[in-house]
């Protein structure tokens, strides 16, 4: 029982950092149509930025802080420079983001330097509860209620308020959002630094859970927040959290018991959804 | 009356196609005036170059003596006209209340008793006030886009086909709303059903091949059925 919940809370907080990768990514993709394949290169400043901050600081808060700005930041000059140019043209998307992907890798290791670098759990975070036989590591329980936590604050974002009903709208039909008087492009930007915020976060959160981070961890990630924005559904805020824990737990459990199999699981996931749900496990298309 | 819009020889490309190859016709302040011609003429696309969906390639279209032509739609739909889609553009997902939350620009209290007034004119869309955009029928989907369009105190209303698909007892509905927001503002309207057209219309353009053929008072079609016959197939 205890390997079970041991199993179950490593799989929930690696579903919450993906979670938090493929929440922007499915945001960007529904609303704007735009195929990122640089999100996980935000994933990975944020990564590298926390830890920065964090080495200069020595708070967890502010590593946080700066991690999210960060991706804001950047976030912010990807849409202007990079996106606004290929709108509506998905093969010019893939190659630009692709390339500005690698850009972003390259540029970690010109400024942080090209070896792996060590981050450290924040002292309040580290260690773990004994209940019983079943051992609670505190940090992945932290990630899991930060995932809960941002899940919370954006549904709320979303189902009430004017830009949460706006970008909803917008994921079902831009041209009539225009129609209405709303300046669709601002409300692209927004939601793609909001995105990159999001990504920076789960890159934040990554380091200290994984231990090292390394310039190309992005791209790892990225595949598996692609996974989740499939399995569930463009656009689809609720369906990136069930997909993205659906494929943490799926790779936790294979990866103890099936260990030859845990990277096939999340395609073998996204292929029987493919099969008899095309759209996705939610859709958010009216 | 003075002129609300004019557009003026326009012409508009959608990808290889030639669409709009010289439409032209003016809107006065107050009147309906609708867009007549056989399916693929032009009128929808019309309407779209108006509110900047489909821009125009060439020739002007001026609203309240200033040149749209090139605005962004969102622009143009600031600064005072509404759209009605042929297919209303509904977001499914959202309720009715959330609807017309998306559309109100301000939320003060003149939008609020424009809302209370749009509510009135269409009582149905208050009984299905929570119900989603998706889940309403073809005839209340309707009026909760023309609701949409009108609750920002829009000075031009683009509608576009409201009787498609529409059960003759709910047209009947449509067509008193219609009547009844031309006390208020101006329409331009497109429309299939020429006796819906004849019964709301002050003023006609024919369209036919993307050209204007024949402008002038509706009154005066409604007479001339050799005008019906040739272009719009009745008569």
């Amino acid at each position: 029982m205890e390997l079970i919940i041991n199993l179950l809370i490593n799989g929930l907080a690696t579903g919450m950092l993906i979670f938090l990768l493929a929440a922007g990514l499915t945001l960007i993709f529904g609303l704007m149509d735009v195929l990122n394949f640089a999100h996980g290169g935000l994933f990975a400043w944020g990564a590298f930025s926390g830890v920065w901050f964090y080495g200069l600081t020595n708070s967890f808060t502010v590593a946080i802080i700066g991690a999210i700005l960060t991706g804001i930041v950047l976030g912010f000059i990807t849409e202007k420079l990079i996106i606004t140019p290929v709108y509506g043209n998905h093969i010019q998307q893939i190659l630009i983001t692709l390339g500005f992907m690698i850009v972003l890798s390259e540029m970690l290791k010109v400024v942080f330097g090209p070896n792996q670098i060590a981050a450290k759990t924040p002292p309040l975070l580290s260690g773990s509860w004994e209940i019983g036989d079943v051992i609670i590591i505190k940090y992945r329980l932290f990630i899991i209620l930060v995932g809960i936590l941002v899940f919370g604050i954006f549904q709320f974002i979303l189902k009430r308020t004017k830009i949460g009903l706006i970008v909803r709208a917008g994921v079902m039909n831009k041209e009539m959002v225009q129609a209405l008087g709303i300046n669709i492009k601002q409300v692209f930007l927004y939601v793609f630094m909001v995105g990159a915020a999001l990504a920076a976060l789960g890159g934040v959160l990554m380091a200290p859970y994984s231990g090292v981070i390394y310039a190309e961890m992005g791209m790892e990630f990225a595949i598996l927040a692609f996974i989740v924005v499939v399995i569930g559904g463009m656009g689809s805020f609720p369906g990136s959290l069930l997909a993205a824990i659906l494929v943490g737990l799926a790779g936790s459990f294979m990866a103890y018991y099936v260990p030859a199999l845990s990277l096939a699981v999340n395609m073998m996931l996204m292929a029987i959804v493919l099969i008899f749900r095309p759209q996705g496990l939610f859709t958010a298309k009216g | 009356m003075s002129i609300l819009l004019k557009v003026d020889n326009i012409h508009t490309h959608i990808g290889q196609y030639h669409i709009l190859q010289g439409v032209s016709f003016e809107a006065k302040e107050g009147e309906v005036s609708v867009l007549l011609g056989r399916n693929g003429a032009g009128k929808t696309t019309t309407l779209k170059t108006i509110m900047g969906l489909t821009p125009a390639t060439s020739g002007t279209v001026t609203f309240l003596n200033e040149g749209i032509t090139k605005n962004a739609t969102h622009h143009i739909a600031s600064n005072g006209i509404g759209y009605v889609p042929e297919d209303q553009g509904i977001f499914g997902a959202l309720t009715v209340e959330e609807n017309l939350k998306v559309a109100m620009r301000k939320e003060n209290d003149a939008a609020r008793e424009r809302q209370e007034y749009v509510l009135k004119l269409f009582p149905d869309l208050k009984k299905y006030w929570k119900k989603e955009g998706g889940h309403l029928s073809g005839g209340q989907k309707q009026m909760l886009s023309m609701a949409r369009a009108f609750i920002n105190d829009s000075k031009l209303l683009l509608i576009d086909e409201p009787s498609k698909g529409l059960a003759p007892v709910v047209i009947e509905k449509v067509m008193e709303a219609i009547i009844e927001m031309k006390k208020q503002t101006t329409i331009i309207l497109v429309e299939q059903n020429f006796i819906m057209a004849s019964r709301i219309g002050d003023t006609y353009t024919l369209i036919d091949d993307g050209e204007t053929v024949q402008s002038g008072q509706m009154s005066e079609l409604i007479q001339n059925e050799e005008l019906k016959r040739q272009y719009l197939g009745i008569g």
